[in-house]
């Protein structure tokens, strides 16, 4: 297997972490640490006050629009460009000039545009990547690379032939070629079709498994539900950082969703008598309630609704995606800066 | 982490590659050898044998031939930063463990080899014609004195400075076609001096062609420190100064 973590790498034998996981299973494994970072050029704030840390084994998301800073936090970490203030520990190495050529021995960086050389074939860019990391068995590492991303049989074509999804995948099995400790991915879907997307998503899934260390980009938030363990948002500064599931609890409280055939003829006196209900307002197609727990509020509201001679068409905890936490915070954002 | 000439040679390796798989580069690199070799071996044929203008018509042949190694690295090297730049293939290589200096003197041997190569054959050719075709008097002129060596010493030397000025003025570039014809202009002065030695005006001892070649070699090690310097990878990847 290509993505193994290598021989000094503090987690070793380490399992996949499950996404449901808690993010106390990656403390004191830390792949990233990174405290206050910052970054300016000139008057301009690329990123501000950023600290979070990410465990071997995880795939973390960094999310936000575009101009948040993301792309400038990967080459800082990344050691491409030097922090204004702010410290970081990458891969197990104090992240500063002197430090630079260790850091980059221990990490791949897949930059959103895949920067392969058109003129050389898959197997030639490979192969001046893995002199650059000073690879040994370069043969089997570029075998394994190129069947951990399906293009075994397009070793030997051109990369200007290749359509854009099959070089992203090149690129990512560049970024794989040296076992890195952390994988940097920015944006790896970006301008891909579905299908690549797909491609390109089924690949990061498949590295989420074996165990692999990603940090990841984007601002494809279905792409972040799905394949990060935690995810943070950053706009300039770091807005939030936790589960998916975590995020949505601590901003959304938790409803109910109720559609049923025809109103009810006195909603408070059915609703208002379940006790875990705290509050309820009237959608188009039925009602949405507040409930400090759903999984007791939901049985008790069926046989309310039921003895109240409803039809009940759906009843299920309301879910708000990645999307609705992304969006309420960006939202805040700007409404704060047009105060 | 030390000085890796490994990954010096995943550079040089890869450049090599792409210049052969670039019809414009090969294109270059092949008709101004053939061009600089046609004029000089004209200069030779039609040359008066004797007199002043032997002499001038001699140094004026082998100029032509030190004229290769300044226009043909100046071009590509020219390109070699700000054109992977502008490909976006500098960025990956960039977060490798590559350091600067490996990655340049890397830029540099694929320039300088190919270089070296065409400027020593393109000169054996023209000996071998000067001594099979030419008259005698005008080959024993060739051959005679410091003109062989001042080729044979001058020919890297002057390579190595419009490398170095190429590489230093495409790492401060945006724009390509930029870069070429700054780099090419700015290699050019040090070829004064030659075309002044080729050309009789200074009167060269082969310890003064000695001590003039110690000076152009110690201005391209100084001209690589600078360069090395120049290169700052935040200003490359951002197109901001640190």
């Amino acid at each position: 297997m290509t993505t193994q973590q290598p021989a000094a790498h503090p987690a070793d034998g380490a399992e996949a972490v499950s996404p449901t996981a808690t993010p106390d299973a990656w403390k004191g494994e830390s792949a990233l640490v990174v405290e206050h970072l910052a970054k300016r050029f000139g008057d301009r704030v690329a990123f501000d006050d950023v600290s979070f840390e990410v465990g071997y084994g995880e795939v973390f998301g960094f999310l936000g629009p575009n101009g948040a800073g993301k792309t400038t936090t990967v080459r800082t970490l990344g050691t491409l460009i030097a922090p204004s203030s702010g410290t970081a520990i990458v891969a197990g190495i104090p992240l500063n000039a002197k430090n630079g050529p260790a850091i980059r021995s221990r990490i791949a960086v897949m930059p959103e545009s895949p920067g392969l050389y058109l003129r050389l074939t898959v197997l030639e860019n490979l192969q001046c990547f893995a002199g650059l990391y000073e690879l040994d068995d370069v043969r089997g590492r570029i075998g394994r690379a190129l069947r951990a991303v399906n293009l075994e049989d397009r070793a030997r074509d051109l990369c200007g032939s290749l359509s854009k999804g099959l070089r992203q995948r090149v690129a990512l099995a560049r970024a794989l070629l040296s076992d890195p400790a952390v994988l940097f991915l920015d944006e790896p879907t970006s301008g891909l079709d579905p299908v690549a997307t797909r491609e390109v998503h089924d690949l990061l899934a498949s590295l989420r498994e074996r165990g692999v260390t990603i940090f990841l980009t984007t601002h494809r938030l279905e792409e972040a539900e799905r394949l990060c363990h935690r995810v943070a948002i950053l706009n300039t500064t770091l807005r939030l950082i936790g589960r998916p599931d975590e995020l949505r609890q601590q901003l959304f409280s938790r409803s109910v969703d109720v559609r049923l055939r025809a109103p009810l003829d006195d909603p408070q006196a059915v609703l208002g008598a379940v006790p875990e209900v705290e509050g309820w307002e009237q959608t188009p197609s039925g009602y949405t309630l507040t409930v400090s727990d759903p999984d007791r509020a939901a049985p008790a509201l069926a046989r309310a609704l039921v003895a109240a001679s409803a039809d009940i068409l759906s009843l299920a905890e309301s879910r708000h995606s990645l999307e609705d936490i992304y969006l309420k915070l960006i939202d805040e954002d700007v409404e704060a800066r047009s105060r | 982490m030390s000085f890796s000439w490994t990954r010096v040679g995943a550079i040089f390796i890869k450049e090599l590659r792409d210049y052969r798989r670039n019809r414009s580069v090969i294109g270059t690199m092949a008709a101004t050898p053939v061009l600089f070799i046609i004029l000089p071996t004209i200069q030779l044929i039609a040359a008066n044998v004797t007199g002043k203008e032997l002499s001038v018509r001699v140094g004026l042949s082998l100029l032509y031939m030190l004229v290769i190694p300044v226009m043909m690295p100046s071009v590509v090297s020219a390109y070699s930063v700000v054109g992977e730049r502008e490909q976006g293939t500098l960025e990956p290589v960039l977060t490798t463990p590559i350091r600067r200096e490996e990655f340049l003197i890397g830029k540099a041997l694929a320039a300088f080899v190919p270089t070296l190569v065409i400027a020593y054959a393109v000169f054996g050719i023209f000996l071998a014609i000067a001594g099979l075709f030419a008259h005698p008097a005008i080959a024993s002129a060739i051959y005679a004195g410091t003109h062989v060596l001042v080729q044979l010493v001058f020919t890297p030397l002057l390579a190595g400075w419009a490398i170095w000025v190429g590489i230093g003025v495409s790492a401060r570039s945006t724009d390509v076609r930029v870069a070429q014809q700054l780099s090419v202009l700015a290699s050019t002065p040090p070829l004064v001096i030659v075309a002044l030695i080729s050309l009789n005006v200074i009167t060269v001892s082969t310890a003064l062609a000695l001590g003039l070649a110690a000076a152009l070699l110690a201005i391209d090690l100084l001209a690589w420190r600078v360069v090395a310097a120049m290169f700052d990878r935040e200003r490359l990847v951002t197109g901001r100064p640190r």
